[in-house]
């Protein structure tokens, strides 16, 4: 009986995410029901087309994000009704659940849609750069370099409030090297993954220093920060992402018809006329500071920036303005989903998003590259 | 089509010195390319005719000298504005993961676009025609890869087109091709120089196609011109010599009455 009642609520539970990912798996399969034509937009001097698969999948995406939001309101530890839930989070600031919706839930959640965003649209500008599905901001040591510096503050029991200051600088400073040792009369992507995955093996190395040098009790928050993890996140946390965000995507978004241009080679993008080095290095600032923005709120959350933009990329093809905006929020459904279940599934243990990412990531990565090869 | 981009009135390679960064791979080279024609460059592996043609199409910044397009020298303009008057075929080209025909083709239009001005009239007919001209339009929405590298080529080839520069320069565009399809290009360079104005220079291996095809024949041996002119003023016997080292006979073909050049087996 005993282990039966603690057995049933993970079962419950194991189950209903299970639905949730049968669900996902439909709605893909429907997506591939949509045609793939698009819209022209002209007046004046302005002209611009998109595919409307591309905006019938970022509608869809908005709406479970929305729905996912409503469920990660009402469920937890302390069940809340649903219309209590909502209007606390919404208009109400006087009810008796103002505490944990506006300072636990209601932040983590938009905290979770928006790092998400930002790990998924720097992964695809990584991935379609450098012109491999394989790397990601993790990969390339970008993840790790934030990691050092934050790993370092967190064992060395400095002061927590420069954690994420630490984090972003780690990061950049990262991004910045691997640059510069990748620079031999330009940049070339090889070489620049390359010289990534030697600087993150580098960095690993010396966070496993910092770990086994300090004593254990502090190494373990060190530890959990890395796995990376929503806990405790803050309306000041959404506020950073979401200017961050403001800024870097729509950066991100004119950027993407250079990056088209980029993807062709470097003798093929001269001579349709762009400045190729220039080009690349904005692009390539902007996808660090992308990434550097989500590690710092959150941790280096691995596999969201990895799988993401793959899923993206076998949903609605190559790059283009309209798949980085549906990329971004296919990485906020991913994440919150991920935390969500995070939090649920082994109740009242908690375990960090990036535990889940990670094992469902993988997966879910595999269906995708199975399903792809079956159309090919 | 009913609109040409506007012919350039010379294009011209002046005192050129080029390399890698290491040894000099031409030097003090001058080289003027008849406008509305069709240029082969030949010569021996190695000899700077893919060298001259990057610098030609400015992907390599020549240490001395400078390329000009219509007495302007191209380093001193605008990466876009160039791109609106040459355009290249590398030898080589990369096409990204998956990418369809259509959405390679399009790229092809960058020079034309801007922040704000994403898809013109102008773009979706210069593709259209793009499309059409090289016999792609069914093809359109298929992804690359499933392609035979003939109709891989005609993409290509779609793409400068659509970026719809007088001047068009090709590296080796007939190389992987068959000879059906070796022929079909080149038909289609034919077509664009008399029909529709465009310059194009090209690097060629197989030197009878140059002759039938070029109206202008540059021979090319450690990085300098041996010999420049008429197909039929520039293929002898001796030119085939001192290029590339071996003995030839030079006769006329039955059908078309263009020189046609036979290596002498075992004469090297």
């Amino acid at each position: 009986m005993h282990y039966l009642a603690i057995a049933t609520p993970t079962l419950q539970r194991s189950l209903t995410v299970l639905a949730g990912i049968c669900l996902t798996i439909f709605l893909i399969q429907l997506a591939d029901r949509i045609k793939p034509r698009s819209y022209t937009f002209r007046w004046k001097n302005i002209s611009s087309r998109i595919q409307l698969r591309v905006v019938w999948l970022s509608l869809g995406t908005i709406i479970v994000i929305t729905i996912l939001t409503g469920v990660g309101l009402i469920v937890g530890d302390y069940p809340i009704p649903a219309s209590k839930a909502i209007a606390t989070a919404l208009w109400d600031r006087n009810g008796e659940y103002d505490f944990i919706i506006n300072s636990l839930r209601f932040p983590r959640i938009i905290v979770a849609i928006l790092a998400g965003m930002c790990f998924a649209s720097s992964g695809l500008i990584f991935q379609s750069l450098i012109n491999n599905p394989l790397v990601s901001p993790d990969i390339i040591g970008i993840n790790s370099g934030a990691a050092v510096l934050a790993v370092a503050i967190l064992a060395a029991g400095g002061n927590i409030e420069y954690l994420p200051w630490a984090a972003f600088l780690g990061a950049l400073l990262t991004a910045a090297l691997i640059y510069l040792l990748s620079w031999k009369r330009g940049i070339s992507a090889t070489r620049l993954v390359l010289v990534g995955i030697g600087i993150n093996s580098v960095l690993g190395a010396i966070i496993t220093y910092i770990t086994i040098k300090y004593p254990i009790e502090r190494v373990v928050a060190a530890a959990r920060w890395q796995a990376g993890t929503l806990f405790g996140a803050t309306w000041d946390d959404a506020r950073t992402l979401l200017i961050g965000l403001l800024i870097l995507l729509p950066s991100a978004f004119f950027l993407t018809t250079r990056l088209r241009t980029l993807q062709l080679g470097d003798e093929t993008a001269i001579t349709v006329g762009s400045k190729i080095e220039r080009d690349r290095l904005a692009l390539l600032a902007v996808a660090s500071l992308l990434a550097a923005l989500a590690v710092s709120v959150v941790g280096p959350l691995g596999f969201v920036a990895l799988i993401v933009p793959q899923a993206a990329r076998l949903l609605v093809g190559s790059i283009t303005g309209g798949v980085l905006i549906f990329t971004a929020l296919l990485g906020g459904f991913f994440l919150l989903g991920a935390d969500l279940i995070a939090q649920r599934l082994f109740a009242p243990v908690m375990l960090p998003a990036g535990v889940i990412t990670a094992t469902f990531g993988g997966p879910y990565f595999l269906y995708l590259l199975a399903r792809y090869n079956r159309a090919n | 089509m009913q609109t040409n981009p506007k012919t350039p009135s010379t294009f011209t390679g002046q005192d050129l010195h080029l390399s890698y960064g290491g040894p000099p791979i031409v030097e003090e080279l001058t080289v003027t390319i008849p406008t509305q024609a069709i240029t082969a460059i030949i010569g021996p592996n190695g000899c700077g005719k893919s060298t001259l043609l990057k610098a030609l199409a400015r992907i390599l910044i020549p240490e001395q000298g400078k390329v000009e397009v219509n007495e302007v020298d191209i380093h001193s303009q605008s990466t876009k504005e160039i791109a609106r008057q040459l355009g290249l075929l590398p030898q080589n080209p990369r096409s990204p993961d998956g990418i369809t025909v259509s959405d390679l083709i399009q790229r092809g239009r960058y020079p034309h676009q801007g922040i704000f001005r994403q898809w013109s009239r102008e773009d979706e007919s210069s593709v259209s025609k793009a499309l059409s001209l090289t016999g792609l339009t069914n093809f359109s929405d298929r992804p690359i890869d499933e392609l035979s590298g003939g109709q891989r080529q005609r993409v290509w080839i779609a793409m400068l087109l659509a970026q719809e520069t007088p001047i068009m320069l090709l590296d080796e565009p007939t190389t992987h091709l068959d000879i059906a399809h070796q022929i079909e290009v080149l038909d289609l360079l034919k077509e664009l120089t008399e029909q529709h104005n465009r310059t194009i220079v090209m690097v060629l291996h197989d030197i009878n196609l140059a002759v039938r095809y070029a109206n202008n024949l540059i021979a090319m041996r450690d990085g300098e011109i041996k010999t420049a002119g008429k197909p039929r003023d520039v293929l002898t016997a001796q030119m085939i010599h001192d290029v590339f080292s071996i003995q030839a006979q030079i006769l006329p073909d039955p059908i078309s009455g263009s020189p046609l050049c036979i290596p002498v087996i075992g004469s090297s």
